[in-house]
């Protein structure tokens, strides 16, 4: 039963470790992505066409202090996180009818990669 | 009940300025039209996304003209690009008014530099890379918008700015010594 349960400690373990590796690889491929698609309009730390990204995981959405959104956008009482983040790049103006983006990322595994960069940077 | 239309027309409209008499105009005029300039709207927000890059380009290369760090000819072709983003600034303002929408304004060249961390420039290489990043930026920012309008003689017009985006790219990771992109289909993913 002790081994069992040492096997399955294990193959948990391994895993975990492969879903790091995984969220690692997403969030490099991610960083190639947000360079090539994003940065026209967003950086991490500057407002520009579009607010700045760091921290964004967590932050209600329309809540950059000084950046003009659209109030579809201020109105929306989302909270950006995995699931809310891969709803707004498959359609923004499905999940919330009014934005200004208008940009979508079709391909779901480009999301993911995406969302895990974003993620990466979220920190302060 | 035409108040109620007005509001949900607003509602809808979202970020969209219309004009007082672009307004009036939509006055009165039935649901199908009243849903013809919602979608406007939106095709106007977009353009108006649009324009912010280009204003935001046009201060780039006034930046990088004003550094005394490019030399020629790469100082030509970056008055060159600024010109022909200038030419899309002026494009699209005369869209969007015929639209009866409301041109983003241009920022003051200081927001600029300070979004575009203007102050860690030293070279003239990084100038190119940054005009690079944000062509390359902007050239899938227009083709990725493609699809969400709703009029189609727009999205060419986005397509058209990208084309000239993509030209500008180019010259720039030329002039850098990157290699082409070695896989096709790889602008707008």
């Amino acid at each position: 039963m002790r081994r069992s349960a040492s096997a399955l400690s294990a193959a948990a373990f391994l895993v975990w470790v492969a879903s790091g590796t995984t969220d690692a690889a997403d969030a490099t491929r991610g960083k190639d992505l947000y360079e090539s698609r994003c940065t026209g309009c967003h950086s991490l730390d500057q407002d520009r066409i579009g607010p700045r990204h760091r921290g964004l995981i967590g932050r209600r959405a329309g809540s950059v202090a000084g950046f003009e959104y659209s109030p579809a956008l201020r109105a929306s009482h989302i909270v950006w996180s995995a699931q809310t983040l891969d709803a707004w790049l498959r359609n923004p103006e499905r999940l919330i009818p009014g934005q200004r983006m208008n940009y979508s990322v079709p391909d779901a595994a480009d999301r993911a990669a995406l969302v895990a960069y974003l993620a990466a940077e979220s920190g302060p | 009940m035409q108040s109620q239309t007005r509001r949900s027309f607003l509602t809808a409209s979202g970020t969209a300025t219309l004009s007082a008499a672009a307004f009036g105009l939509i006055a009165g005029v039935p649901r199908r039209s009243l849903a013809m300039a919602s979608t406007m709207a939106r095709d106007v927000d977009i353009l108006n996304v649009a324009l912010g890059l280009e204003h935001e380009a046009i201060n780039a290369y006034q930046l990088g003209a004003q550094s005394g760090l490019l030399q020629k000819p790469v100082l030509d072709a970056a008055v060159l690009f600024q010109s022909h983003h200038k030419g899309h600034r002026d494009a699209l303002i005369a869209t969007i008014e015929k639209l009866g929408g409301r041109p983003v304004a241009e920022k003051p060249m200081a927001e600029y530099a300070r979004a575009l961390n203007a102050a860690a420039i030293k070279s003239q290489e990084d100038i190119l890379n940054l005009a690079a990043r944000l062509e390359l930026g902007a050239s899938n920012a227009y083709l990725g918008v493609i699809p969400s309008f709703q009029d189609v003689n727009l999205a060419k017009v986005a397509a058209r700015l990208a084309a000239d985006e993509t030209m500008h790219w180019t010259a720039l990771s030329g002039v850098l010594g990157r290699q082409l992109p070695g896989a096709p289909l790889s602008f707008g993913a």
